[in-house]
């Protein structure tokens, strides 16, 4: 702890013991790639996070040795593959604190994962009338899919404020839960600005009205420790390709009362008891939200992925992104005309910034001839965008392989943003 | 580096996403349609006022987005008065193709050469395809207010 402590007292600083950096990045065989003639920067994490060679050999062995539909062939691949296959889903029950791998429903990906809750719990208890709180810091997956169930089913969409620099705001949230309120869907990180929702104290606030809650973690399992018993999340959501590993293969949390209260979500094989032509019977969960051939080797890669992060050191990991945040944040500062989007007091290694000269989109085209990658444009969460009075933003996210010397090179091309803009 | 990023961002440009021409909401506007850049979220609106005789008497704009996009959208509206609906259409469709093909050849044209003279400033986004939008953006928005729709979208 002390040792945390003192990584994040020095800003960017990843000399330390617990953390070589140098050694992450030697894993990710991309980070050697040149872009127009410089060395790739990757500074777009939060939109898709490059992998180790450890997830891609995992894959590639899998492909190559033991490979085959899983459940059903008495087969010896077929057993061998099952038992991967089911050890990735064990390997994230253990990561996120799950009290089973039961718990598990693997999916396509978030969105899919934030889908799936609502369609499910809309169509077993949602009818017109009844309310769904959301936050203004939302992605547009846990926007939209709501949005839908107000068309289907006449509910009420409400939508928990923040102040101007993103914070999120705990009592005008509390304020919004009342007698209709049937379930709170919530990020815990804001992939625009970055903003960690207090989602323990959200839960605590929700369950002492017996209200079930959602949480969108596609921007937190990969950056911090998520229990989420200690959180008490009944549904918890998040992505494999985020978080080093495969894209294709997301994750659904719930807690096993929770998941087997809804019906399926889609209907086919492996996620039957028995049929007939008259009806079929369903399996619990996991197996009953994972109907046809699942996401087979990507489950694995999932698996290899977060044994990847773990054998880092989740808290060692924090440590290093909250120094890179710290150092990009005063540098980034320091940049004449430059804004930083965002500054709330608890934050996740994203930084938004806009400048006066130019539109996000011209930054943008302008550090990737410099080989820095950042997204720019509304980050798939516009009414958020809309909150602080903006069309886009630059964004840079940061990962575990990102150095002090990354968010040199971006505020080095910044330079020409302003050589040409003026 | 600079050099390429000089040959997208010419003086031109920067000048037309600085200072934007016609960028207003006339009055006597008669078509209008918003267009929308998803990738962004730019918005743009374009207005067009169209006599009986299928003449554009002025083209003017509004909005928010990025130099190219906004240059793109002054200089549009600065080349479509005096135009008929179906110059105009004409004009988007080869100053369309000199943004994507690399073929492109202005010396085979025989009608709006001189505009597509001026425009070519904007060709540079060919090198950088995912800013094609961005310089199409309000030609695809005028075109949908000549047809009467109030939305359009690059996708």
């Amino acid at each position: 702890m002390s040792e945390a402590a003192n990584i994040e007292a020095i800003p960017g600083d990843n000399s330390t013991l617990a953390y070589d950096v140098a050694r992450v990045r030697a894993d990710f065989p991309i980070l050697t790639q040149e872009v127009f003639g410089h060395p790739l920067v990757y500074l777009d994490s939060a939109a898709s996070a490059q992998k180790p060679r450890q997830v891609i050999e995992a894959m590639d062995d899998a492909y190559q040795t033991h490979y085959s539909n899983v459940h059903r062939g008495v087969h010896r691949m077929s057993q061998l593959c099952t038992d991967a296959f089911e050890a990735g889903r064990e390997t994230v029950a253990r990561y996120i604190n799950a009290g089973s791998s039961d718990e598990i429903v693997f999916t396509r990906n978030a969105t899919e994962a934030l889908n799936l809750v609502a369609d499910c719990f809309g169509r077993a208890f949602l009818k017109a009338g009844d309310e769904v709180i959301i936050s203004t810091l939302e992605h547009h997956s846990n926007i939209v899919p709501w949005q839908l169930l107000r068309t289907r089913f006449g509910i009420d969409l409400k939508i928990a404020p923040i102040d101007d620099d993103g914070n999120f705001l705990l009592d005008e949230f509390e304020a919004l839960l009342g007698p209709k309120t049937r379930l709170v869907a919530m990020t815990h990180v804001s992939n625009a600005i970055g903003t960690i929702v207090p989602i323990k104290e959200v839960i605590a606030r929700a369950h002492a009205r017996d209200i079930p809650v959602l949480v969108d973690g596609s921007q937190s399992a990969q950056h911090m420790t998520v229990d989420v018993q200690d959180m008490d999340a009944d549904f918890y959501a998040f992505t494999g390709h985020k978080i080093y590993g495969p894209t294709g293969i997301g994750v659904l949390y719930g807690k096993s009362e929770r998941l087997n209260a809804l019906p399926p979500y889609q209907g086919g094989g492996e996620m039957i008891a028995s049929v007939t032509f008259e009806k079929s019977e369903f399996k619990d969960a996991p197996h009953r939200f994972e109907a046809g051939t699942p996401a087979i080797v990507e489950a694995i890669g999932l698996g290899a992925a977060i044994d990847y992060v773990e054998s880092l050191g989740r808290d060692n990991i924090a440590a290093h992104e909250s120094g890179i945040l710290a150092y990009a944040t005063q540098r980034l500062g320091e940049v004449p005309g430059l804004t930083v989007i965002g500054r709330a007091r608890d934050k996740a290694s994203i930084v938004s910034f806009v400048m006066e000269s130019a539109h996000a989109h011209d930054i943008g085209t302008i550090v990737d001839r410099a080989g820095v990658a950042v997204r720019t444009g509304h980050h798939c969460a516009q009414p958020l965008l809309q909150r602080l009075g903006l069309n886009a933003t630059a964004r840079a996210s940061f990962g575990i392989y990102n150095t002090r010397e990354d968010v040199d090179a971006l505020v080095e091309a910044l330079g020409a943003v302003t050589e040409i803009f003026g | 580096m600079l050099d390429d990023l000089r040959e997208l961002y010419q003086e031109v440009i920067l000048d037309h996403g600085r200072s934007p021409r016609n960028h207003r909401h006339p009055e006597d506007a008669n078509r209008h349609a918003q267009g929308n850049n998803p990738i962004c979220g730019d918005t743009l609106s374009v207005y067009l006022a169209i006599g009986e005789d299928g003449v554009i008497r002025d083209a003017a704009f509004e909005g928010k987005g990025c130099a190219i996009s906004i240059a793109s959208a002054s200089m549009m509206t600065g080349m479509l008065k005096g135009k008929t609906e179906a110059q105009a259409r004409a004009l988007f469709e080869n100053f369309h193709d000199m943004c994507t093909n690399d073929d492109f050849d202005l010396d085979a044209l025989d009608d709006d050469a001189d505009d597509l003279d001026r425009l070519k400033v904007l060709s540079g986004v060919r090198q950088f395809p995912m800013r094609v939008k961005c310089a199409t953006l309000a030609w695809h928005t005028m075109s949908a207010a000549i047809t009467g729709e109030d939305k359009t979208s690059t996708e």
